[in-house]
């Protein structure tokens, strides 16, 4: 176990830049998730971490050395991918006893650690199995199983669960979470899910286009996000944003006026008479007449487009004088399509991000 | 590593004969039969003379043994493979198909043997190494496979003599090995490449080494590609005539099983029970690895390893 540190690290591949000045310290024991849309670098990232891919500029530390070109094989990690990388002609033991032995790891040591790791992974009946007679959970517990045996000072993860089925996902979601509690070792985790990003990390790496976006905790993006990009990215529904007119501390547009406060009003001083997108969460918007959200300026009115009733609340998407808004509402409210509503805004809850540079204005 | 993308394999849905009405069903199986029986004719027909007795088989067709002209006998076999003794003596040692049998196995199996164990290292190099000039040599490589053979028959030669290899197995083997490994590394390579690409990765941060992952994945796992291969290799230096004649030359201790049969066809032209009975024994050797070697076409050795 140890920390890391990025320093300015880019990835070139000819003319076109992969990955663009990523700097990144990681503190031992830290549960990093590298979140973004396809082709952001989160990957690439990851993979120059683990020596599969040359770095191209930059500084990579692991505890205090340089790892720049150090080979994958010493520099102390242990990766698990997407598809699990099984070796298909050995049994579930063998593929994790595999790399110990490769590592001249005494015999009664790797046997102690494959039972170990199984034993955690509770895969203990499954040692004598080939990887074809497994499912898919199943050997991704193998997978997970021959990075612990190798106890290595970080574990790097690329989208371990993306190819398991959505209830199996969340079922190893926790069980990654719990491993690293008892394990307590580093870990960089990819995903493209804000969800597992959100529920897994101590900190969030949110990436678009090779450039890291915003590095913080979870309940930090989702409070403080950094930028317009962050803002949609994190959260489910994403942020509704609307174009709007900044007048005096209240932002409004065709169907809607909402009155700024706190921080955001005097930040918002700077924009009067200027364009601003207004942003609001789908749970910070209340239906008129069925949310404990009080009525004041923070009104928007318009039309039920769709109606997503989702049991525990239910989703509506609203025609706010042309621009469409999703609201989480009441399970029971009683609406159907093209009822006109008023909805409330949580006026402490509302962004606000510049027109051109998207930046969120300061909150 | 080689970090190629490649393609996602188009599943392809094959037709399945239950599904099918019993029309259609009897057309597809009848013409199937009908195929395999025309197909087997010859052989057939090799395999009814060579148990014949001469003076049947020089008056009459071997379908006749169907109508009721049947005297079978083994003696052309004892004939052919006969160690000399009881009355055919004079025949067996002058046959001596045994030896020809022996020298054709001392040449087949180091021919098949060496060329893939070259061509797996190679194959395994191009498919997974990173080195200049990897493309290039690769085309170079795939291009040889048009070069004729018989185009390099004299150099050979000449360089053999000047090495002392005429007439040697060594010199054989080599030549073999020559002509087969083009062949062997665009084979085997295409296999090799196709092994997935996390599997070595996975590798290379436990700590293996190339030579560890040739040996303990690539080869494993390549079971097939080298059982398909071999056969191929094995047959055409089992079969073949020119490169054993050129480099083997007619020595008696040398001679192998096609060469054999031919000087036959000069000493016992008109001894049809004779010739189809050595012919006989030279394919069924080959039809006995292939049977043998059947279960190593195993499909599906990947499975489980990656997801898809």
């Amino acid at each position: 176990m140890a920390n890391m540190a990025l320093e300015h690290i880019y990835k070139r591949y000819g003319k076109t830049t992969a990955v663009t000045d990523f700097n990144l310290n990681v503190e031992d024991g830290e549960f990093i998730v590298f979140v973004g849309p396809s082709g952001c670098g989160k990957s690439t990232t990851l993979r120059m971490i683990a020596g599969l891919e040359e770095i191209s500029d930059g500084v990579l530390r692991i505890g205090d050395r340089v790892m720049n070109d150090v080979p994958p094989k010493d520099r102390d990690i242990a990766m698990v991918f997407q598809n699990y990388a099984l070796y298909p002609h050995m049994n579930v033991y063998e593929n994790m006893a595999f790399g110990l032995r490769l590592r001249k790891v005494p015999k009664d040591q790797i046997d102690q650690r494959v039972r170990g790791g199984a034993k955690i992974l509770q895969i203990e009946h499954l040692l004598e199995r080939k990887p074809k007679e497994l499912s898919g959970g199943q050997r991704q517990r193998v997978a997970l199983g021959r990075a612990i045996v190798r106890e290595p000072k970080v574990f790097l993860m690329d989208e371990p669960l993306s190819n398991l089925d959505a209830k199996l996902r969340v079922e190893m979601r926790s069980q990654i979470s719990k491993l690293h509690q008892n394990l307590k070792a580093t870990t960089i985790y990819v995903t493209h899910d804000q969800i597992e990003a959100m529920t897994m990390g101590t900190r969030i790496v949110v990436m678009k286009d090779g450039f890291i976006q915003q590095v913080d905790t979870p309940l930090n993006l989702y409070d403080f996000p950094k930028n317009k990009f962050v803002a949609g990215f994190i959260g489910s529904p994403s942020m509704n944003f609307l174009t709007a007119t900044c007048n005096n501390k209240t932002v409004s547009g065709n169907g809607f006026s909402v009155e700024a406060q706190g921080k955001l009003a005097d930040s918002l001083s700077a924009y009067n008479g200027k364009q601003v997108w207004y942003g609001i969460r789908p749970e910070h918007l209340g239906l008129e007449g069925s949310t404990t959200i009080a009525g004041g300026a923070n009104r928007l009115t318009g039309v039920i487009e769709v109606v997503e009733p989702l049991g525990a609340e239910t989703d509506l998407m609203v025609n706010i004088g042309g621009q469409t808004v999703v609201a989480k509402v009441d399970g029971h409210a009683q609406v159907k399509v093209g009822d006109t509503v008023t909805l409330f805004c949580d006026q402490s809850r509302m962004h606000a991000f510049d027109m051109e540079k998207e930046l969120a204005i300061g909150r | 590593m080689s970090v190629a993308k490649r393609p996602t394999p188009v599943k392809r849905k094959s037709l399945n004969v239950s599904e099918l009405s019993p029309t259609s069903k009897f057309f597809v199986y009848g013409i199937l039969v009908l195929i395999a029986l025309f197909w087997t004719v010859p052989t057939l027909g090799l395999l009814i003379t060579s148990i014949r007795i001469p003076d049947d088989a020089s008056n009459s067709g071997w379908w006749t043994v169907f109508t009721g002209n049947a005297h079978l006998t083994l003696q052309n076999y004892v004939d052919v493979l006969g160690t000399g003794g009881g009355e055919a003596s004079n025949t067996a040692a002058t046959i001596n198909l045994n030896q020809a049998i022996v020298n054709t196995i001392i040449m087949a199996v180091p021919s098949t043997v060496i060329p893939i164990f070259l061509a797996a290292i190679a194959a395994y190099a191009f498919a997974w190494m990173v080195f200049p000039g990897r493309k290039i040599l690769f085309m170079i490589l795939v291009a040889l496979l048009v070069v004729p053979l018989q185009m390099s028959l004299i150099p050979i030669l000449r360089d053999y003599r000047v090495l002392g290899l005429n007439g040697t197995f060594l010199g054989v083997w080599l030549a073999n090995t020559g002509f087969g490994l083009p062949l062997a590394t665009y084979l085997l390579y295409n296999y090799i490449v196709t092994l997935p690409r996390e599997v070595f990765e996975s590798a290379v941060i436990d700590g293996a080494s190339h030579p560890v992952m040739f040996t303990k994945l690539v080869v494993p796992l390549s079971v097939p590609a080298f059982a398909s291969f071999a056969i191929f290799q094995f047959l055409w230096v089992w079969n073949g005539v020119l490169i054993p004649l050129v480099f083997l030359g007619d020595k008696q201790n040398v001679t192998v099983l096609p060469q054999r049969i031919l000087q036959m066809i000069g000493t016992y032209g008109a001894n049809w029970t004779i010739l189809t009975a050595g012919a006989f024994v030279s394919m069924a050797i080959p039809l006995a690895i292939f049977i043998g070697f059947q279960r190593y076409f195993v499909r599906g050795m990947l499975a489980g390893s990656v997801k898809g």
